[in-house]
């Protein structure tokens, strides 16, 4: 290069940094009170889901230890416990379940970690799918495009929780015989398994949708200009910019999983006894609610159900405001 | 734009004048689908229909017409984000109009694009670094002192401030984020730039500025332009030669002071008397230029008329131009390399004739009260 002035010459020190959209959008959130409060909520509950081992140490107790053996004085002779409000005591801070006898406390946050865990899996899959899926029709376009369409009609046209109940016992007899104890880890992945078939379609319409609105753009045409190939394009150009409704899909995606999954344990085709689970609790709280005329043990989970699954939606909210200030809700 | 800019010497300095690229009966035929229960092709939209142009080493040259004509479609053929239904395009001898991906790789970097609309044609996640190293990313250039240092000169070269490296499109106005379209069509160093109506989505306070930096970039960096317009007046300013099309065709072809000043095609005439003038001094018709107001809208690309497509909106239309296709060759009374498609050529000047020509009904009526 021959002479001339060096770039860094007439500005000195200054320096001029750009601000992404990302870097933009979290500025926006964070002002955004009622999503912040929200991303704490949802925080702590996953907090707790993961660190339940360590809770549960702390406290002393685990939800598979019977009480109704090791305590039998604290029960009466049809298995209820003698305290009033279902046993809450300095001992046992949530009670104790009729019948067995187990912990709730422990039985609550070991039942949110099985369900975010599950729900969590499914997230993970359903995004991977509607990415691959709703992206390569998007971009492909043509009878890759219809294909696919056809396939997300086809599957949305499913009734989704009758298709659940109806085929969990079906997937979980492929992997074991009938006859014999499934294990736990046979019904984790067949309740996985069920909920990503159904679950992909909308996230991957949605992303079809925006690929094809992105793919008319002239950015799309100055990367091909420039010789890229296909696959530069997809991952440079198009997925940076699907980030937005990807995200925001994703978090009203995971708290309608979450339901999904506690609705099937609560029916009985999910995660049975002693396994704990978020939403098989509510099946034995209403139980006890007839035969008891006692709320303690729908209080616990339902009013942690409601809290998360309340939180995450208005995370869900933020953070499409913040993405998109300009729509009005 | 500074008068010190840095501007890299050309590597391979080539001699103005050869072509460098050659277009000939280039054609692009959009099929229409339609039909139940079976979608079928039902016809087809004649956007580009046989074209012949020559772009030279160095020189730019203008493609005018209304919107719908085929500007456009004959840019994106060139630089191939269309595949042409027929018709050759040849770029330094060597013929690209069906190569791959891969088959184009060496050219890719020689023929660039700028695009119309400086709000979409950059990525908005990406900070201008890397919109403007992308290029060169690609095609693995790895340029003396890095791709940062590079892409800084080039900001500098298109008037943008170096330090703005790591600033993200939508901090830029309009005119600036088309400043860095032409920065990323810089940065490979290309022989031919295709410039898709460059600043007709500007303010018109900044469409002077950016036509400059192409003006200037174009002649100190020696790059051939196919400079795509609607403006006139931005392509008499930029190009030194011209090209008229109508309705997928050029229908005449010459340097710039022919057609500007001795066009010969209805059209082209046409045209040239819609071009607002501003005059100081009412003087009556007598100095003024020729007017002619035409009716109606371009015919339907998916049936042009017969022979030549302008018949139905000329006013020299006979029987012949139904029948036979004018050819665009040189016409007696023109320069050489002044080409036109007319049976009736009219006279090469741009005066005001004795009555001017108004076919608009609704026109005519308001000059017959008045």
């Amino acid at each position: 290069m021959d002479g001339g002035p060096e770039p860094d010459t007439n500005t000195g020190t200054v320096k001029v940094e750009g601000r992404s959209p990302g870097q933009l959008m979290w500025i926006r959130f964070k002002r955004d009170r009622t999503g912040v409060i929200s991303a704490f909520v949802v925080a702590f509950f996953f907090l707790v889901a993961a660190a339940a081992p360590l809770i549960s140490k702390l406290y002393g107790k685990d939800p598979y230890t019977i009480y109704a053996d090791v305590r039998p004085e604290l029960f009466d002779s049809a298995g209820v416990p003698v305290q009033p409000n279902g046993g809450i005591s300095s001992e046992f801070w949530f009670g104790l379940e009729p019948g067995n006898g187990y912990d709730v406390f422990t039985k609550l946050i070991y039942g949110i970690r099985t369900s975010l865990m599950i729900s969590l899996a499914v997230t993970v899959a359903v995004v991977l799918t509607g990415i691959l899926l709703g992206v390569t029709a998007g971009y492909l376009g043509g009878k890759t495009d219809f294909f696919i369409g056809r396939l997300i009609d086809f599957l949305l046209a499913f009734p989704s929780q009758l298709f659940f109940i109806a085929s969990m016992p079906v997937v979980v007899s492929l992997f074991v015989s009938p006859r014999d104890q499934t294990p736990t880890y046979v019904r984790v992945v067949a309740l996985i398994a069920v909920q990503w078939v159904l679950g992909w379609m909308s996230l991957a319409r949605i992303l079809r949708g925006t690929t094809l609105a992105l793919r008319e753009r002239e950015f799309i045409e100055a990367a091909k200009v420039s010789g890229a190939s296909p696959w530069r394009i997809i991952r440079r150009e198009i997925l940076p910019n699907v980030v937005t409704p990807l995200l925001v899909q994703t978090t009203y995606t995971l708290p309608y999983l979450v339901t999904g999954e506690a609705g099937l344990s609560f029916l009985g085709v999910g995660i049975v006894e002693p396994t704990p689970d978020w939403g098989q609790m509510f099946s034995k709280a209403s139980t006890e609610l007839v035969l008891q005329n006692d709320i303690t043990y729908m209080f616990f989970p339902g009013v942690s159900m409601v809290v998360f699954i309340v939180a995450f939606n208005l995370l869900g909210d933020s953070v499409r405001d913040a993405f998109d200030p300009k729509t009005a809700r | 734009m500074t008068e010190d800019m840095v501007l890299p010497a050309q590597h391979n300095p080539v001699t103005v004048g050869e072509p460098l690229l050659e277009v000939s009966g280039l054609t692009k035929y959009f099929p229409v689908k339609g039909g139940f229960p079976i979608r079928r092709t039902i016809g087809h939209v004649q956007a580009v229909d046989g074209i012949d142009l020559t772009v030279r080493v160095g020189e730019s040259f203008g493609l005018v017409g209304e919107s719908g004509c085929g500007k456009s479609t004959t840019g994106r053929l060139i630089t191939r984000l269309l595949e042409p239904t027929n018709g050759s395009i040849s770029y330094r001898g060597q013929d690209i109009s069906h190569a791959s991906r891969r088959e184009l790789a060496p050219v890719r970097s020689e023929i660039q694009m700028i695009f119309q609309d400086p709000y979409s044609s950059l990525n908005p996640r990406q900070t201008v670094g890397k919109i403007i190293s992308g290029p060169m990313e690609i095609n693995g250039i790895e340029p003396d002192g890095g791709r940062e240092k590079r892409v800084r000169e080039l900001l500098e070269i298109v008037g943008l401030n170096p330090e703005h490296y790591n600033r993200f499109p939508h901090e830029f106005s309009g005119g600036q984020r088309q400043r860095i379209g032409v920065a990323r069509a810089l940065a490979l160093e290309p022989k031919l730039i295709v410039a898709d109506e460059p600043v007709s989505a500007l303010d018109v306070s900044i469409q002077a500025q950016v036509v400059n930096l192409l003006q200037e970039v174009q002649r100190e960096l020696g790059i051939a332009f196919l400079f795509i317009a609607h403006d006139l007046a931005v392509v008499r300013h930029f190009s030194q030669r011209v090209a008229v099309m109508y309705l997928g065709k050029i229908i005449e072809v010459g340097d710039r002071e022919a057609i500007y000043t001795r066009p010969r095609h209805p059209y082209t005439h046409a045209l040239l008397s819609a071009v607002p003038e501003v005059s100081l001094t009412d003087d009556g018709d007598s100095a003024g230029r020729e007017r002619i107001r035409l009716a109606g809208d371009v015919p339907s690309p998916i049936s042009p008329p017969s022979g030549c497509r302008f018949r139905t909106r000329c006013w020299k239309a006979q029987d012949k131009c139904a029948t036979e296709e004018p050819p665009l060759v040189q016409i007696s009374g023109n320069h050489a390399g002044h080409l036109t498609a007319c049976h009736f050529p009219e006279d090469p000047t741009t005066e005001a004739r004795d009555e001017d020509i108004v076919l608009d009904p609704a026109l005519a009526a308001l000059e017959e009260e008045g």
